[in-house]
């Protein structure tokens, strides 16, 4: 069993015990804990199930790499599923569960024994539940999916707040290991800006634990020692518990800092996502060490050697009373040595090498009178829910068992992986260290940046510099040369001597014993969390998945939540034995961000909710909110729909508002809608090529309606331009159009026409707009008095600046509803005064605000267009009727030629008419009127389409506009329109123009 | 070729599995075929696949530089829709959509064709009025979808927000038979049947020339030497305008980075494919229970299979409004591929002027979804010439502004 030992614990604070939950159960721990030490002080080994055949599983690592220790962690608005136990830090009230069983994590009623098992190898169900065809959804699916996920799903809305950070330095040395301590502290000598970053809360990462002298003192000191000095240094900004989360093009890191989860009652955010601009990255991440693939290897209680060390020298805990250690290699022998000082036994080291050179470690061994089994290997762990022994065998063989011992924990090591994955995202090669049996990061095929060098350095373990001494040499290299990297002149300094005592050499180990048989390999697991054996990457390779990728999405080796941390290299290796072919040549899957990952909480980071797309506001906004307004969303403004008033239905106001503007008068926030001004001596040239129009002879103090065009010829916007003098023009968009007009016209200009003399600003928010709609318009103009806006002074198409009730205005006669209107603009901290001024006045008038619905209708009425209606990216001017908007005399304009192309003349092509309804019904949004018969594909055919539909309270009837079929000259004719609803519609093609059709209301 | 089934995994059990064949076979190629297809992805395997099963044609092989369905056929999200719009494209979607719901039992490989149902969700006005359109035009073009309330899309959704701060959702295009299906699981199917028709697939083996005599094919050459044959077809989605280069043609598309990412896996908690084209951001939940996302296109041209983390950053912000529950879930991976966008963001099934050959691209960001119906239509047209589903694909639209314009329908703005 595991248990708390009543000395060691280096991180544990022991005077400050804590309490926290896992299942229900209160258990204790110290502060300094992971989740993973407590319970493992708990005896808690078995934390969880494993993903397809829902097996017990143990904790296996000690860091990051964990695949098995996940649990659903928190409450309600915090809570979390697959929170990783080794790298949770205990906090007190802490509440845990397991996950991926039912009913309870001892007895799951999902789990799939040794027999089932066999007949669910890697891809069964690509060959099963195929017949009959329905119970793939109905019933296999469904179970399949309860049974698969991990964790539950989280319901309530996250209550924890998250940000972002940018950052810029010289050097950011991802680590803080003694390879990321050293190479910060030399790149910072330069004097380079460097900011060094470590995913846990402790700096020095394995060393401590591992030991070793450096400059004759223990490592802990040059740890500690180095820690102060890089702290002095006001080039150094150091960050723990913050993850290299992904490199990117141009130097561009994601640095994932958790503020918050080892305190969830603190202040402040939760995560904060750090956005790094690097000038050289040292990725200083170090190595990971390998399980070794025997059977049984997934039983609780079979664990990482370093994992075992770790637990006993920092957290002061014991994994088992009797533990086996297996091995290919020295480092393993440490975990002997610290069980051993602990007061734990340790029956054996089942060492796979042959006996050759006895090298310090086994001299050690044998010093302490540990029994070391050299070419021997595990053929099988014995045990279910916990190791209770292992049958020893010869390595060499095929698993005959020549020992059995009893024993609690197995102690297994395959040697180390230097983690490569920040070097790999970004396009950093490998190279395949034959000795050490690894992946490294090839030097000489760094990611590259816009210049052609190299942006990243690894160092350290990372680099495949595993033991102390080679690591700060390398370290201190690679500090030197990440500061030449990024522009400095590194100091002249020479690097720290490490020591620890020498290693025989490692060898490589990828099926223990080398020739187990069939039964043992479909029992020896390479992916804990996925299932993955060493016979299913076997049979991968027998069915032609050869390449590592197919290998690895048939068998999902690597795929789960650790993404194959600890069995990528086994696989892989495993994969490379089954083809015969070299491991290089096999390669590896593609390293893809994020290193482990990161809560989507701090990847969207402040803009949630209120914040996540700010609404934009007129001036008005909060009268109109005051005063019934029923929201939409146009753009990232809001308008009012309608004014609803108490009683009313949104129909019944749009209605009255139509009335009562045509009757009396209207206002209209008109704010939204895009004001740019163009201006330069050219700006007359520029605008003739925009618009279809003629705009460079529209003379200062008129208006144009104008119509704006794509390459392809499709009309894009469209809107009445005004020339305030001979260089200025200030140009009306539509409201969703101002951002995209606006970078329409700088794109040409800034590629096309740049030496045109002109300039584009946008100052749509400069102005509060206001339009002022409907029979008595002048009249409450008038009475609130100032410039004159009689029919003479102020024609319609024309504009002036002057003096509205005492209001900077300037006035547009123009109109949208085919009413007397006036457009008014004034400035916009002026426009609720000018607003409620315009209210006051026109009370005796009928003034009443109206929505965008109540404009769509007069509009319609009015057989105005609607971009977005009428138009949908594939609509050219000819097909509305617009051809009086485009200038004959113009030698081009955007769209100009396009609008030539065959298709574009083609008089097939469908046009603009009006259509009423035979019954005066309201014809259905989106409605296609239907031909005669079927095309080649069996498709009804079409002739024509509605655009806008409406009920006109004006005519008393539905009103619509669509494109038809040589609609124009069809007026008169019905047809018919099949409705969603089932009904089908009939409507008589008219003349889209429905009501003053002289334009004698507007010009009064 | 073994049949699969339950009985055989059985048989095979008793074995520990030792007994099982190759998927396909691993030839080196031959001197000439009758067509070669570059392009061992979903829809360079499904041209192969219709040609033999539909015209007969089985002297073919499928050339792949890497392994194959590498490119976007492993790479995308796995959805499958057909509430397209405009009548050419709802035609070849619809025919694709119609294909997955047979193809496992068609191939003897379970794709795992799940129909879950598509929801596009509609957040503005606008939008409504144009999925009503859709639905409008879909229901005359034999194409099952309806428009859906708010309280509708709850029900399919539980863990949807309707009324979120910036965009309320107010209905939804609700496609019934859309879904899912396992990609590679596509691309494996096709290559064991296309093998076990006697084609080949080819794999690691890259062309380099495009070999012409008078203005048509003869063959290719490749890192595996020259190749003879009567008919080309290039199906190199992401290589497109290289490929055609060695051609000697250029197309009008451009290639940029599409990115998409996953969740850690949680339990069921969301049974349909639910699209905010408004805010940009899709998400369905896979059978591992991953929360599997898409985002928008990088927007400068690139081939690197990367992308700009701004992206990421935008789709997930996207989602946690939609879905709040996502905020507390991890991202687990994140990755791109290389998109073939045309200027109608309509697809090419093209003949090309060199004569014999054909191309397959342009399938901008959805060409999953049809790739048994692109495989379909590729191999009429290059057996025939022509077919109903490919003509309106010529690329000479573009130069005649004959477009198939379905960016109305994908509620992008104009």
């Amino acid at each position: 069993m595991s248990t708390r030992l009543a000395t060691g614990g280096r991180l544990l604070t022991k005077d400050k015990p804590v309490t926290f939950r896992f299942n229900g159960k209160q258990l204790r721990g110290y502060e300094g804990d992971t989740l993973a030490s407590a319970l493992l002080a708990n005896d808690q080994m078995l934390v969880g199930r494993s993903f397809k055949y829902h097996r017990p599983r143990g904790i296996v690592a000690s860091g990051a790499e964990e695949p098995n220790g996940l649990v659903n962690m928190g409450d309600e608005g915090k809570f979390e599923p697959n929170q990783r136990v080794t790298t949770t830090e205990l906090f007190d009230g802490l509440s845990a569960t397991s996950q991926n069983h039912w009913p309870s994590l001892e007895f799951d009623v999902g789990v799939i024994n040794k027999y089932m098992s066999r007949f669910m190898p890697a891809g069964f169900y690509y060959k099963t539940f195929m017949y009959p065809r329905a119970f793939w959804k109905h019933v296999y699916e469904p179970f399949i999916r309860q049974a698969a996920g991990l964790g539950k799903a989280p319901k309530a809305r996250d209550v924890d707040t998250y940000e972002h950070y940018h950052a810029f330095c010289d050097v950011l040395v991802i680590g803080g290991g003694v390879a990321g301590l050293l190479a910060a502290k030399t790149a910072a000598q330069s004097g380079a800006k460097v900011m060094l970053i470590e995913q846990t809360a402790h700096w020095g990462g394995r060393a401590p634990v591992d030991g070793g002298t450096v400059d004759g003192d223990p490592v802990e000191d040059f740890v500690e020692k180095t820690v102060a000095e890089l702290a002095s240094m006001e080039n150094v900004t150091l960050r723990n518990r913050t993850m290299g989360a992904g490199v990117y093009d141009h130097g561009y890191v994601l640095g994932y800092e958790r503020l918050t989860d080892h305190a969830p009652e603190a202040a402040g955010p939760r995560h904060r996502l750090w956005r790094v601009r690097a000038g050289h990255i040292i990725t200083a991440t170090g190595a990971i060490e390998r399980p070794l693939s025997f059977a049984g290897n997934d039983i609780p209680g079979v664990m990482l050697a370093s994992a075992v060390r770790d637990y006993v020298a920092n957290w002061g805990v014991s994994i088992g009373d009797r533990t086996v250690i297996v091995t290919n290699n020295d480092d393993a022998y440490l975990t002997a040595f610290a069980l051993k000082f602990a007061g734990l036994e340790v029956p054996a080291i089942v060492d796979a090498r042959p006996a050759g050179d006895e090298s310090p470690a086994m001299a050690q061994a044998k010093a302490l009178g540990l029994r070391v089994l050299h070419g021997h290997g595990i053929a099988k762990v014995k045990g279910n829910k916990r190791v209770t022994g292992v049958a020893i065998c010869a390595q060499a063989g095929e698993g005959a068992v020549l020992e059995e011992i009893t024993c609690d924990a197995v102690a297994m090591s395959g040697g180390w992986s230097p983690v490569v994955h920040l070097w790999s995202h970004c396009g950093g090669k490998l190279a395949w260290d034959d000795a050490q049996a690894f992946f490294k990061p090839d030097r000489d095929k760094a990611p590259t940046g816009a210049d052609g060098a190299g942006f990243v350095t690894a160092a350290g373990a990372a680099s495949g510099a595993l033991i102390l001494s080679d690591a700060l040499g390398d370290a201190h290299a690679a500090g030197q040369a990440a500061a030449k990297a990024a522009g400095f002149t590194a100091r002249k300094t020479k690097a720290p001597k490490g020591e620890t005592p020498a290693e025989a050499p490692m060898l490589p180990v990828w099926m223990m014993p080398q020739g187990a048989s069939a039964p043992l390999r479909a029992k020896a697991w390479l992916d804990y969390q996925n299932d993955v054996k060493v016979s299913d990457v076997q049979l991968a390779a027998r069915e032609g998945f050869e390449s590592v990728e197919h290998a690895k999405r048939y068998t999902t080796l690597g795929m789960a939540t650790d993404q194959g941390k600890l069995s990528n290299i086994n696989g892989l290796a495993t994969l490379a034995g089954a083809l015969d072919t070299p491991i290089p040549q096999v390669g590896t899957t593609t390293f893809r961000p994020p290193y482990t990952p990161i809560s989507m909480g701090a990847i969207g980071g402040e803009a949630r909710a209120e914040v996540f797309q700010p609404i934009r506001r007129t001036p008005m906004h909060d009268w109109h909110d005051t005063n019934g307004a029923d929201w939409e969303p146009v753009g990232h403004w809001r308008r009012p729909y309608a004014f609803v008033r108490d009683g009313e239905s949104t129909h019944d106001a749009v209605m009255r508002e139509v009335v009562n503007t045509r009757q009396n008068l209207g206002l209209l926030d008109a704010s939204t809608l895009g004001k740019l001004v163009v201006k330069g001596p050219d700006a007359g040239k520029f605008l003739d090529m925009l618009y279809t129009n003629m705009m460079s002879t529209l003379k200062p103090g008129k208006c144009r309606y104008g119509l704006m065009c794509s390459e392809n010829g499709f009309l894009i916007d469209d809107g009445v331009v005004a020339r305030i003098d001979e260089d200025t023009f200030l140009c009306h968009t539509t409201t969703g159009g101002a951002e995209r007009i606006h970078g329409h016209m700088e794109e040409w200009l800034q590629t096309e026409w740049w030496d045109w003399k002109v300039y584009v600003a946008n100052v749509t928010e400069q102005y509060a707009q206001v339009a002022v709609v409907g029979p008595n318009a002048r009249k409450v103009l008038e009475k609130l008095g100032g410039m004159d806006v009689s029919k003479e002074a102020l024609g319609f198409m024309e504009w002036a600046d002057g003096e509205i009730g005492g209001f900077k205005a300037r006035v547009y006669r123009i109109s949208f509803s085919g009413e007397l209107s006036y457009e008014i603009a004034v400035d916009a901290g002026q426009g609720q005064a000018f607003w409620d001024a315009l209210m006051a006045a026109g009370a005796e008038f009928g003034a009443m605000p109206y929505g965008t619905e109540c404009l769509h209708i007069l509009r319609a009425e009015k057989g105005f267009i609607m971009i977005g209606d009428e138009t949908d990216g594939t609509i050219i001017p000819q097909d509305l009727g617009l051809n009086w908007a485009i200038s004959k005399k113009k030698e081009d304009y955007l769209g100009k030629r396009a609008q030539a192309r065959s298709h574009m003349t083609d008089p097939e092509r469908w046009k603009l008419v009006g259509l009423e309804t035979v019954d005066g019904s309201t014809l259905p949004d989106g409605a296609y009127a239907a031909g005669e018969g079927v095309n080649a594909n069996g498709q009804r055919n079409v002739i024509g389409r509605v655009t806008s539909t409406y009920h006109s309270p004006t005519l008393g009837r539905g009103i619509a506009m669509g494109l038809v079929l040589h609609g124009p000259d069809r007026m008169g004719e019905v047809i018919s329109f099949p409705g969603t609803d089932g009904k089908t519609y009939e409507a008589r093609i008219v003349d889209p123009v429905f009501y003053d059709k002289e334009g004698e209301k507007q010009n009064v | 070729m073994k049949r699969y089934s339950a009985f055989a995994v059985a048989r095979e059990a008793a074995r520990f599995h030792t007994g099982w064949e190759r998927a396909w076979r691993n030839p080196a190629p031959k001197s000439r075929y009758d067509v070669i297809i570059i392009g061992a992805g979903g829809h360079g395997l499904a041209t192969a696949y219709y040609l033999g099963k539909n015209f007969g044609i089985k002297n073919v092989a499928i050339i792949e530089k890497g392994w194959l369905g590498g490119g976007n056929t492993g790479r995308n999200t796995t959805i499958i829709r057909s509430n397209y719009l405009q009548d050419p494209s709802a035609a070849l979607y619809e025919k694709s959509r119609s294909l997955f719901e047979t193809m496992s039992q068609d191939l003897n490989y379970n794709v795992m064709f799940s129909p879950r149902g598509v929801i596009m969700l509609a957040q503005t006005q606008h939008e409504v009025r144009g999925y009503q359109r859709t639905a409008h035009a879909n229901a005359l073009q034999g194409v099952k979808t309806e428009f859906i309330n708010p309280q509708r899309v709850k029900e399919l959704v539980p863990i949807i927000n309707l009324d979120g701060p910036r965009y309320p959702v107010l209905g939804g295009l609700w496609q019934a038979r859309g879904g899912s299906a396992r990609h590679d699981a596509v691309a494996w199917g096709y290559a064991r049947a296309c093998s076990d028709m006697g084609m080949d697939v080819i794999q690691q083996c890259e062309v380099t020339a495009v070999r012409r005599d008078g203005g048509k094919v003869v063959g290719v050459s490749t890192t595996k030497g020259d190749i003879d044959c009567d008919k080309l077809g290039i199906v190199v989605a992401g290589n497109s305008g290289h490929v055609a280069g060695m051609a000697g043609f250029r197309l009008p598309i451009e290639s940029v980075a599409l990115q998409a990412l996953v969740s850690e896996p949680i339990k069921p908690c969301m049974d349909v494919v639910v699209m905010a084209n408004t805010v940009h951001g899709y998400m369905s939940q896979s059978d591992k229970g991953e929360m599997v996302i898409g985002g928008g296109t990088d927007g400068y041209n690139n081939y690197t299979q990367r992308g700009s983390f701004h992206h990421i950053e935008e789709t997930v912000r996207a989602l946690v409004e939609t879905f709040p529950m996502v905020s507390r879930l991890k991202m687990l991976r994140q990755w791109g591929g290389i998109v073939d966008i045309t200027g109608d963001r309509s697809p090419i099934l093209s003949k090309t002027p060199v004569e014999n050959v054909f191309i397959n691209c342009g399938w901008g960001t959805g060409g999953f979804k049809a790739t048994p119906g692109s495989g379909w239509a590729m191999a009429e047209l290059m057996a025939k010439g022509h077919g109903p589903l490919t003509d309106a694909f010529g690329m000479e639209r573009f130069r005649e502004g004959r477009f198939i314009d379905e960016s109305v329908a994908a509620g992008v703005a104009h």
